[in-house]
């Protein structure tokens, strides 16, 4: 089936090139049915990347090792749900996923556009079709998910352990599908652009997508970030890494643009500044997926170094430079047609907060980037760390948080000191009895920033808890309901502002937590013996025992900890590495069971709301080191005196011989594994008591929940192509009546 | 038996791009799509306008209904939205008339 995959992206290439040529033929000769068939280029596209997709999944699933990503990323010994995940593994297997979802998000674009965008959409379809063709053409000619060897092996290498994770099935996915949903307002923007139509209805019809870009990009940084807490052992979730960079930028970008689009729909301003913003985004998003692919950059998420770079680099030349020259040539039709009439108004306050979010891509790029910078300038690859980052994203967090409380309290145009004060007080004063509550009770004082940051999240979370209160009340006071049921009539009728409200309610959430957490958390790497214990911020780790397990796939060496706060036991942790046997000869034929470089932590963890108690294991294989090393010698020496007589033999005979070997060396390597939990080995040990972890993750479950509000379809009355009947409702009165 | 899949997927895609170009002359897949005109562009960006106007009269209401609008700033900016919706109408009523 090789073959056949192949002729499959070798096809949709050419349906790529064809779609492009057609739609660019039918819009500038004005003829609809090239328009309509460089459409369903698209649509056959999709549905062959479908197909494409299908076939690697199966051979994934039949242990096909004759496809060399199959045998480089599974083995027979990986469950069943991994085998679905490892195609996104591969360099190979990913860019046929990002081909894939980005050929279903355009065709779906392009069907709800069929009868809309006219002449932008040809363009878009141009656009999203060069974009896919690019990375089928990585596909086809640089890393071919399909390619075959002869002489298959009968086993694969397997799976990354560290890949071998819950969050891994879904956070790679959920990355591309941000990627490439963002592709398409990028896409129609460009067609916006070039076409001169550059009224509202583009971005009616893409805001949707560009909101369901954030919406899958944020949900798979948190599982990243989630992983990385879960599973790396280091303690930590967010390490200022190239590559989570890389993700973060496009959405903080795509963050600014779903604002201040608003301001484009209602009052026809900031054109110049949206376009960009979106261009910005949809090359941020292609620059994330360089970082990842072409292993410029060190980074734990990175496919590592491939021949991938130059391709992207000139992707990234054409988009940035083409973006610019068409900004510039359109610059007169993006002029504003109005001015904002206060500094005092949800307007302002939302050009402001994409000062700060642009202010804080800038400095997440330039930092990022330094490494390569300094090299290009001094030849010394100059590494900084997250220490960084800090001075300056901590300042522009807290403005952000401040402004994700002002906004909902003040009114689009204009408001005014009366307002203002019946707006803001409640949350001011909530925000001031935090001050004074953290100050009081958690001694968080010499953490400034802590501080601001706890007393502004307050401060949203009463602004926010106040509109919906407030506007329940309104809905209540019009139609009489129940509490809950006019909550959600009111939700139901202003999906995009409440929905957004949820956002900025999670955000503050999450951004406590991280505040919280990386404030105040305490940590202590120590060596303990079985019995001995550890103090960490009041609580006592005591390592009661070891643990160890053999089994075919791998051996685990873990601890169980009992954990004490003052003579109550909290909680029990069971943390443990698991190593996978390397392929690596010179390892030796025991010692290949024990090495420490195919490895994954499973961490102790016991989550709380206030508190999370935390510890991974390092287990000191030293002391096996002797019998690692006599069981090498002894097993080698066996096989080479039996070497003469195997040479022999066919193969089958061999495997029949060496059969009883094989199981010696196993008998043997869980012997050894016994003797690490049967002998007080000391242990070294990382324990952490981390406070507020689990607001991050409860704070970005609220912000998916309101981007899902936000994103779910209104009925619309103003479907309705008859403007004569419209003007009923624009009637001032009766008040109570209702537009939607 | 991979070359038979290649041709008969082969056919298919050619089948189904080719398919606009197959239909008589002037058909579409959506109906009334042909790039003949800008009219109809036009009516798609003032009903973009008309969608945008009625949120933000509803925006107002709603900021008006939660106490961050004043009941004599409400009247000015409501009448003015009003106003500008209803010119978007006219508007709106001319595109479609010229569009038919």
């Amino acid at each position: 089936m090789g073959l056949f995959g192949r002729a499959l992206l070798i096809l949709g290439l050419v349906v790529c090139i064809y779609g492009i040529g057609a739609s660019l033929y039918g819009v500038r000769r004005r003829r609809p049915e090239w328009v309509d068939s460089g459409r369903r280029a698209v649509y056959a596209l999709a549905g062959l990347m479908v197909i494409a997709f299908v076939l690697l999944e199966v051979a994934f699933q039949r242990n096909d090792f004759s496809f060399n990503v199959v045998a480089q990323t599974s083995s027979t010994t990986i469950p069943t749900f991994y085998k679905l995940t490892a195609p996104w593994s591969s360099q190979q297997g990913s860019l046929l996923l990002w081909v894939l979802l980005s050929s279903l998000w355009s065709s779906l674009v392009l069907f709800l556009t069929r009868r809309r965008l006219r002449e932008i959409a040809p363009y878009a379809t141009a656009v999203l079709l060069g974009m896919a063709g690019f990375f089928d053409a990585l596909a086809v000619f640089a890393a071919n998910p399909f390619a075959q060897t002869s002489n298959p092996p009968s086993n694969g290498a397997g799976l990354d352990p560290l890949l071998q994770h819950p969050s891994m099935m879904f956070h790679p996915p959920m990355l591309y599908s941000g990627y490439t949903l963002m592709a398409i307002p990028f896409a129609f923007g460009i067609g916006a652009l070039i076409s001169g139509r550059l009224g509202s209805d583009w971005i009616r019809d893409t805001r949707r997508f560009a909101l369901a870009a954030w919406l899958f990009l944020g949900v798979g940084i948190v599982l990243g970030a989630r992983w990385s807490y879960t599973e790396l052992g280091w303690g930590g979730y967010w390490g200022w890494d190239a590559v989570e960079n890389a993700a973060l930028m496009p959405w903080l970008c795509v963050t600014a643009f779903i604002h201040s689009i608003q301001i484009q729909e209602k009052r026809g301003m900031l054109r110049v500044w949206n376009v960009s913003l979106i261009l910005l985004a949809g090359t941020l998003a292609i620059f994330g997926t360089f970082l990842v692919r072409s292993g410029v950059l060190d980074s734990i998420h990175a496919f590592g170094a491939s021949t991938l770079g130059v391709p992207f680099v000139v992707l990234l030349g054409v988009m940035i430079s083409s973006s610019i020259g068409l900004i510039l040539l359109r610059r007169n039709s993006l002029r504003s047609e109005h001015r904002i009439d206060s500094l005092l108004s949800r307007e302002a306050m939302f050009l402001f907060q994409n000062l700060v979010l642009v202010a804080m891509v800038f400095v997440i790029f330039w930092i990022t980037m330094f490494p390569l910078i300094s090299e290009a300038i001094t030849g010394t690859k100059v590494s900084v760390g997250p220490p960084a980052f800090t001075p300056f994203v901590v300042p522009l967090a807290l403005i952000l948080v401040a402004l994700a409380g002002i906004g909902p309290l003040i009114s689009w145009r204009r408001a005014t000191a009366a307002n203002l004060r019946r707006n803001f007080t409640f949350p001011v004063a909530f925000a001031v009895v935090t001050l004074i509550a953290v100050l009081a009770l958690t001694g968080a004082g010499s953490k400034p920033f802590a501080v601001a940051m706890f007393v502004l999240g307050a401060f949203v979370i009463a602004s926010v808890l106040q509109e919906l209160y407030r506007g329940t009340s309104a809905r209540r006071a019009i139609t009489k309901d129940a509490w809950p049921l006019a909550f959600v009539s009111l939700v139901r009728r202003n999906r995009r502002r409440y929905g957004g409200y949820t956002a900025h309610l999670g955000i503050a959430v999450l951004l406590i937590g991280v505040a919280g957490s990386s404030s105040f958390q305490h940590s202590r790497d120590v060596t303990l013996r079985p019995g001995q214990s550890a103090r960490v911020d009041g609580y006592t780790f005591r390592y009661v025992k070891p643990t160890a397990v053999a089994l075919p796939s791998k051996v685990e060496f873990g601890a169980v900890l009992a954990v004490y706060h003052g003579r109550t036991h909290v909680t029990t942790l069971r943390t443990s590495r698991a190593l996978y046997p390397s392929t690596d000869a010179s390892d030796g034929i025991i010692g290949r069971f024990f090495d420490n470089t195919n490895a994954d932590s499973t961490v102790g963890l016991r989550a709380g709301l206030t508190k999370d108690i935390w510890t991974v294991v390092s287990p000191n294989l030293t002391p096996l080191g002797g019998l690692i090393t006599q069981g090498n010698q002894y097993f080698q020496a066996a096989l080479n005196s039996a070497s003469a007589k195997l040479a022999k033999m066919t193969t089958a005979q061999q495997n029949a011989a060496l059969a009883p070997f094989w199981q010696a060396r196993d008998i043997a390597v869980a012997g050894i594994v016994r003797r690490y939990a049967t002998h007080p080995f000391p242990v070294e040990f990382l324990l952490i008591v981390s406070p507020l972890v689990s607001w991050i993750w409860i704070g970005a479950i609220i912000v998916a929940l309101g981007g899902l509000i936000a994103l779910w379809p209104v009925p619309r009355l103003v479907r309705r192509r008859t403007p004569r009947l419209d003007r009923v409702t624009l009637a001032p009165e009766p008040r109570e009546r209702e537009l939607v | 038996m991979e070359y038979v899949l290649v041709l008969a997927v082969l056919f298919g895609v050619v089948f189904v791009v080719t398919g606009p170009l197959r239909r008589p002359a002037g058909g579409s897949d959506a109906a009334g799509s042909a790039l003949d005109g800008a009219a109809p562009t036009d009516v798609l960006e003032l009903e973009a306008a008309r969608d945008a106007k009625y949120r933000e009269l509803l925006d107002v209401e709603l900021d008006h209904q939660t106490g961050k609008l004043s009941d004599a700033d409400f009247q000015a900016i409501d009448s003015s939205l009003r106003t500008e919706a209803i010119d978007i109408l006219h508007e709106l009523d001319q595109a479609m008339e010229r569009g038919q």
